[in-house]
């Protein structure tokens, strides 16, 4: 329906052109200005099936269980059960999960760095003897998921003696893939005639890397930390998998167990716990929405 | 002087080391790992009791009618996954395609959940679908409609989780159709307006073709992610009920402790399939897609 509203007010013209420009040159401005309020209308109805969500569950995290058990629903809550949040936390070892979660994802991104940067200008920069079969795992890595090799990972890591700590969560991700192969496209990209003239002032391949390929793509490498940072802080497959104590859980694990300690009808303090993991990234996104949003878009289209 | 030739040689293996390491103990190796296990008869607790029971695992598989359950509960997800978001992304894209701020808006909010956990998305959406006091069937009957069961009964249960994965990413997916739009030569649609083209045939014979290498890498990538959806299945449903959600992985996830050699032999068996859909797809589709 919507298509070919737009599609209308748009006839004979690319997808670039303005609605203004129609309703200028249209011979019913009219009927154009009221589709261009139509469809801003409609437009903020797909935005509110977007957001409403979140925002229903922050209004039932501060309801009471009889609030949360009416029909009709509860919109906002006649006052704000705060105490939802302090049984939530204290319902599991939360601290514990959130200083995992922290831990595991910093600890991720900083390794993974400090491995693809140099993997990634190898690539870029030389030719060497098996340079394309070593590319072509980095190719496979990125193709097999997880979810097909966590079973001997967690059988090695537990012949190694380590499902009680954090390495299971972190160690398996040393190499990202992904990283790689996006960190050496943007390394290709860099004029060589500056690398060329680095290495005539005799700087070394390393001080290269640091001062020039680091600083010169920039860009790319928050995309693929910041990339790091959502997935992992995220992620619930691998540490379900790998973590059998509550001592090593991150966050989403111990959300997710809310509806085990707490009971599943008790929406209101699971939706408070929820609140608690959505919440940071919400306001994080709701100040950086750009440069995120360019940051996913940047690495999907390479 | 010899020394630094040969340190010149070694430099880039060394600067690759790292990274090599990383996929050789957590790909390449439990990949062979993964093969071995699946002609085993595995035992936990006591590993040289494990026995050598060579395509046994894979006889199993082939004629158990719960991995078939669970292979077509696959098949059905991302099907319905793909095609809905697909037509949903690139409709959105082209209806939010203007640079304006209010589009910009729009897209940044249908963006959203691409960025939360799935943890929370899949608590948030359990909670909407919740039979007797759920906002969806509040909405449901308000317009007159017939509650759903939603998550509770087979009839529905796949659909629901459908649902939640679409809302969940066509925003990122809409996002980068936008940005292959916006990657349309402007001049090529005025050769088209001065030759009166319609809309429907400006769309099907040049925004169509021109945006199609996107299209297909978007449906690589959705339908790979699809195969492994596990996490709603877990956390929202269980399986269940009636194994109607019972996906691939969660069914490899349900056997890896009391019987890894037949986890393991699934395991391989999904790897396969998504080796397969790699190559099937660069196969067939690279010779349709139209590239600049």
């Amino acid at each position: 329906m919507q298509l070919q509203k737009e599609g209308k007010k748009q006839s004979g013209g690319g997808p670039e052109l303005s609605i203004d420009s129609v309703t200028r040159t249209g011979s019913k401005p009219k009927i154009a200005s009221v589709r261009k309020t139509w469809s801003m209308f409609w437009k903020a109805v797909v935005l509110m099936g977007f957001i409403f969500p979140f925002l229903w569950m922050i209004s039932t995290s501060l309801q009471t269980f009889e609030e949360t058990m009416k029909f009709p629903p509860t919109w906002i809550p006649a006052s704000l059960q705060w105490s939802n949040f302090v049984e939530a936390m204290s319902s599991g070892p939360f601290l514990t999960y959130f200083k995992n979660s922290v831990i595991v994802t910093t600890s991720i991104i900083l390794i993974q760095l400090a491995v693809m940067i140099p993997a990634a200008y190898a690539f870029a920069q030389y030719k060497f003897f098996g340079n394309k079969i070593l590319f072509g795992m980095v190719l496979l890595a990125f193709m097999i998921p997880g979810q097909v090799t966590f079973i001997p990972v967690y059988l090695m890591l537990a012949d190694a003696g380590m499902i009680k700590s954090l390495w299971p969560q972190i160690l398996p991700f040393m190499s990202n893939a992904f990283g790689i192969f996006l960190l050496r496209q943007y390394f290709m990209q860099i004029p060589q005639e500056i690398v060329e003239s680095a290495r005539l002032d005799n700087a070394s391949e390393f001080k290269i890397i640091w001062k020039i390929m680091i600083p010169m793509s920039m860009p790319a490498i928050s995309t693929v930390a910041l990339f790091s940072f959502v997935s992992h802080w995220n992620d619930y497959f691998w540490p379900l998998v790998m973590t059998d104590s509550e001592a090593v859980r991150p966050l989403t694990m111990g959300i997710a167990m809310l509806r085990e300690t707490e009971g599943i009808s008790n929406w209101h303090i699971i939706m408070a716990g929820n609140v608690v993991l959505v919440v940071p990234i919400l306001i994080v996104y709701l100040f950086a929405s750009r440069q995120i949003v360019k940051a996913f878009v940047y690495s999907g289209i390479k | 002087m010899n020394n630094t030739r040969v340190w010149q040689k070694l430099r880039p293996y060394a600067l690759v080391l790292p990274a090599m390491i990383g996929i050789l103990l957590f790909v390449v190796y439990p990949i062979l790992y993964l093969v071995k296990l699946s002609m085993f008869k595995y035992n936990l607790l006591n590993k040289d009791k494990s026995k050598f029971i060579g395509a046994d695992n894979y006889t199993e598989i082939f004629s158990r009618g719960d991995f078939y359950n669970a292979l077509l509960t696959t098949v059905l997800y991302t099907v319905g996954v793909v095609v809905i978001t697909m037509a949903l992304s690139l409709f959105i894209a082209l209806w939010l395609n203007q640079n304006t701020r209010f589009n910009a808006l729009v897209q940044a909010g249908i963006f959203t959940p691409h960025i939360i956990s799935i943890v929370s998305i899949a608590l948030v959406w359990m909670w909407l679908m919740e039979p007797n006091y759920g906002l969806l069937n509040f909405a449901l009957k308000a317009v007159g409609l017939p509650a759903l069961p939603w998550l509770q009964s087979s009839s529905t249960s796949l659909l629901s989780i459908i649902i939640v994965s679409v809302w969940q990413n066509v925003g990122y997916y809409s996002l980068l159709i936008v940005a292959a739009l916006k990657n349309i030569p402007q001049t090529i649609y005025e050769a088209a307006a001065l030759d009166n083209a319609s809309k429907f045939k400006v769309f099907y014979k040049i925004t169509l073709p021109m945006i199609s290498p996107q299209l297909f890498f978007i449906l690589v990538i959705m339908t790979i992610g699809s195969f492994k959806v596990f996490d709603t299945v877990k956390i929202m449903t269980g399986g269940g009920p009636n194994g109607s959600t019972t996906t691939l992985v969660y069914y490899i996830y349900e056997f890896r402790t009391t019987s890894i050699g037949y986890a393991s032999a699934t395991g391989v068996v999904l790897m396969a399939i998504i080796t397969v859909l790699t190559f099937i797809y660069f196969r067939l589709l690279s010779n349709k897609v139209h590239y600049q």
